[in-house]
This record gives structure tokens, sequence and C-alpha cells, in this order.
């Protein structure tokens, strides 16, 4: 039986992890290749690593930790910010990523999904969307949650996986860092549309949000969360016995 | 030595940091000649059935591999590389194989339910055949690796040692006297990964 998984997410800029709340007011964490192999070692079943970094000098510096931590992490490994062009999957599957993780860069060329698809197969291409409620409907925000794009946020994912995304990160802003659980209902609205894995983010405040994230859903794939993770509040070998004690179904380490 | 066979498919830079980090030499090659000269070799490939083909034949790697796994040499196929082993597969159209293990390559939406999403991706428990192949000597039944493909190889149950359960038995591994081969990735599957690895590394290849 496929088991749920658990993904820590990885905020990186100038080559240290941070975490925004509602995505302000970063603040520094720890070393990516620390964090990274901290995780996998007690049970992460993957890892996500988002470039934050601007610069060009920050983005090398981030696929030298890329590399280091594809050295030591023997886990899938997914890399998402800045991603616009074919060249960017390059740098980084060529540095150690399994997966690449398209948002604001597939807003803004929809067809990048559909000619990486094409190139590296589905599975390599995610689909991250950051959305919010406006006036009672999804919508799709870019550059990191800031731009309302106007997009229906539904259409929008159907739209992805039609052009060949194989995996959908669903990050709600409403619940972001509120730590009160992840959007269900967002999350529902989207699982009933597409028939791709679907990763829930955004919300998690402790290990009773994962346990009525995957009972309530049960097509949600994966719940990813950082700051709880990063902070200690939530220890990956808690979080997956509670899990298996509610007969949700998680990889043993 | 172990080679990683390079024919401009997939990322191989994860493979060959696994072999690293259990202390085993690996080199990725695309040459007929490191081929021949290494103890054992890992065929690698992500993507579609009919273009990894393809490119092994235009670069003459098929023969190759075939005339080195009939030597008796080691070689182990991951994922699409395990797929490669068979006799065909019928992902878009029909594409013939390197025929190392007799069986075919099928949709798995044939044979699983409707609702269960495809590809298969994620980490699923193994399940042994009846006799254990010693490439699981450092695994337990039931332990979790991670899995991504779309494709299952079919109609080859005398070389199934493991399966996993996706709404019907999927093929998980498969092997052939010296020829064996992984539908999952176990230089994606953490500590249970890297013992398969490990494993085959220490088996005895009968070269002569």
């Amino acid at each position: 039986m496929i088991t749920k998984r658990i993904i820590p997410c990885l905020d990186v800029r100038d080559g240290r992890v941070v975490k925004g709340v509602n995505f302000q007011g970063l603040s520094d964490v720890s070393s990516p290749v620390e964090l990274g192999k901290y995780y996998s070692d007690s049970g992460a079943d993957e890892l996500v690593f988002y470039d934050i970094t601007a610069s060009a000098e920050g983005r090398r510096l981030f696929t030298d930790i890329l590399t280091e931590v594809a050295r030591t992490i023997f886990i899938p490994l997914t890399v998402g910010g800045g991603i616009n062009s074919l060249d960017d999957f390059d740098r980084v599957l060529k540095y150690g990523a399994d997966k690449v993780s398209v948002n604001s860069g597939a807003i803004k060329n929809p067809r990048l999904i559909f000619e990486a698809a094409k190139r590296y197969g589905d599975q390599c291409v995610v689909l991250s969307a950051d959305v919010k409620r406006v006036d009672g409907v999804f919508r799709v925000f870019a550059r990191g949650g800031r731009e309302n794009t106007g997009m229906e946020a539904i259409s929008w994912i159907k739209n992805g996986v039609s052009l060949g995304a194989g995996e959908i990160v669903l990050n709600s802003i409403d619940t972001d860092g509120v730590k009160k659980g992840f959007d269900l209902e967002m999350l529902d609205a989207v699982c009933s549309a597409v028939s791709v894995p679907v990763i829930a983010s955004g919300g998690a405040g402790g290990i009773a949000d994962f346990v009525t994230l995957f009972k309530t859903l049960p097509r949600v794939d994966a719940g990813l969360a950082a700051s709880i993770f990063h902070f200690g509040e939530v220890t990956i070998p808690a979080l997956k016995a509670e899990l298996r004690k509610n007969n949700i179904p998680v990889r043993e380490v | 030595m172990i080679a990683i066979v390079d024919y401009g498919v997939g990322n191989l830079f994860s493979l060959k940091s696994s072999f690293a980090a259990i202390g085993a030499e690996a080199v990725v090659t695309g040459e007929a000649d490191v081929l021949r000269a290494a103890d054992k070799i890992i065929l690698p490939g992500v993507g579609a059935f009919g273009d990894a083909a393809d490119k092994l034949r235009a670069c003459g790697l098929d023969r190759v591999l075939v005339d080195e796994a009939r030597r008796g040499k080691p070689l182990m196929g991951i994922c699409l590389g395990m797929q490669l082993l068979f006799e065909k597969s019928f992902e878009y159209g029909e594409h013939a194989g390197l025929a190392l293990i007799p069986g075919e390559v099928r949709p798995i939406a044939e044979l699983i339910p409707p609702t269960l999403k495809i590809p298969h991706i994620g980490w699923n428990a193994l399940r042994f055949t009846e006799k254990k192949s010693p490439l699981f000597r450092g695994v337990k039944e039931g332990d979790c690796v991670y899995f991504v493909h779309s494709f299952y190889a079919a109609d080859c149950a005398a070389a199934v040692i493991a399966t996993a359960e996706y709404g019907a038995e999927l093929t998980a591994a498969v092997q052939l006297e010296n020829v064996c081969g992984c539908q999952f990735h176990p230089e994606k599957s953490g500590p249970v990964g890297l013992n398969i690895l490990r494993a085959f590394c220490e088996t005895e290849g009968t070269t002569c």
C-alpha cells in the first residue's frame, strides 16, 4: 500500500534556511545541509527546497548547497524558486534535484510546464500554486503570494495538469503561517478536479492537523510544512507514530 | 568497478553519489570499453521507453549490454532501465527492449482500479516472493522504497523477486541469474535502497 508522505520544506536564501509567516518577516533558521540530513534521518519522505534568492551569486550558492544535499541524502529532492525556463530546469536537475517545482514561471509562461514535461517527463514537473480566497473565489497569486493574478485556481491547476504537471503542491495563503490546520476546503476542491498527486501545504500547527488532513481527505497524498519542523514543535517520528495509530499508512524508518 | 551507463537519459548524480556513500567505486560512462572492463553494470533511465531504447541503440550500447550480461556480468536496471531488460514495451506504440528477461512492459492503467492515481508515485512496501533474493539481504519484508512509474513489467512471473501492492501486485524487482532490475529507485529509497545497492555490489559475477 502506498504511504502518505511527510515533506519538510526548506526556504533557502543566501545559503540558509528561512521561514516566513504569511510570507513576511523571514528569520534565519539553520543550514540546509544539516537540516536536510536531520530530516532524512528522522524519516522525512521527501524534501522540498525553495530558492528565494534573487541575486546570481545567491543562485550559485544555492546550487552548491543542492549538490551537497544530494551527495548526502538519498530521498527525493524537489527544488523550486526562480524556475522560469528549461535552462533553470537543467541547472537544478544537473545539481541533484529529482523534481522541479514551478510557480510564477509557469504563470508567466504556461508552456514551460509542457516543454519541461516533454523533456524530463511528467513526474519531474511539480506545479506549485499559491492560492487565496478573494470575494469567495480561489485565486492564484504570483511572486511569492504578493500579486493577485486574477486567475481562478481550480481551472489553472487543471490546465497545469493537462499541460503535463505530474504533482500539485497546493499552498493556501489563507492558512499559511496561521497554524490552525490545513485548508481542507481548498484541498478538497483541488483533489476533486485533478487525478495527479496533491501535496497539502500551509497551516499545519501540530500533529493533529496531519491526522485530520489524511482522515478527512484520503485523496491527499502528502503533507508539507516548514516552521513546525524547523523549530522542533513537531518531530517526524512522533508525527508518523500518531498517523500509524490512526491507521494512516506511513513509511517506517 | 561499477559502470553506470550514460546514454543521455536521466540524472545520474544521485546514483553516483549513492555508490560513493556505500564506499563503492562507480563511474558514469557511455563508452563500450569501460562497460566491458567494469565488474558490474547499472542501467539507469527515466522518461519514455521508445526514446531510451533508441538512444541505447544509437550509441551501440545495446549490443554491449547484452553481450556482457550473457557473459555473466552482474547487470542491474533501475526504473526505466529495468523495463529495458524485457522483450518489449507498449508505452506509446510497441518497442523492442534488450530481451534479457522474458516479459513485457504494459500500462499500469490496464491493471488497477481507475480510482487510483497514475503514475504510481511514492513510498510503497516491498513483498518478497517465496525465495528471498540475496539482493534483499539487508531489507525486511514491508520496508518501503520509492516508486515513480506509469508502466509495469508483466508476464514475467518466473523472474519476479518482489512486488508492491497498488490496487494490484505490481512488479517491484526482477532477477534472472546475473541480470536484475528494480522498478523503484534504490538511490532515492534511503537506507533501504542503499542496502540493496550494497548487496548488488557484493554480488559475485560468473564472468570468465
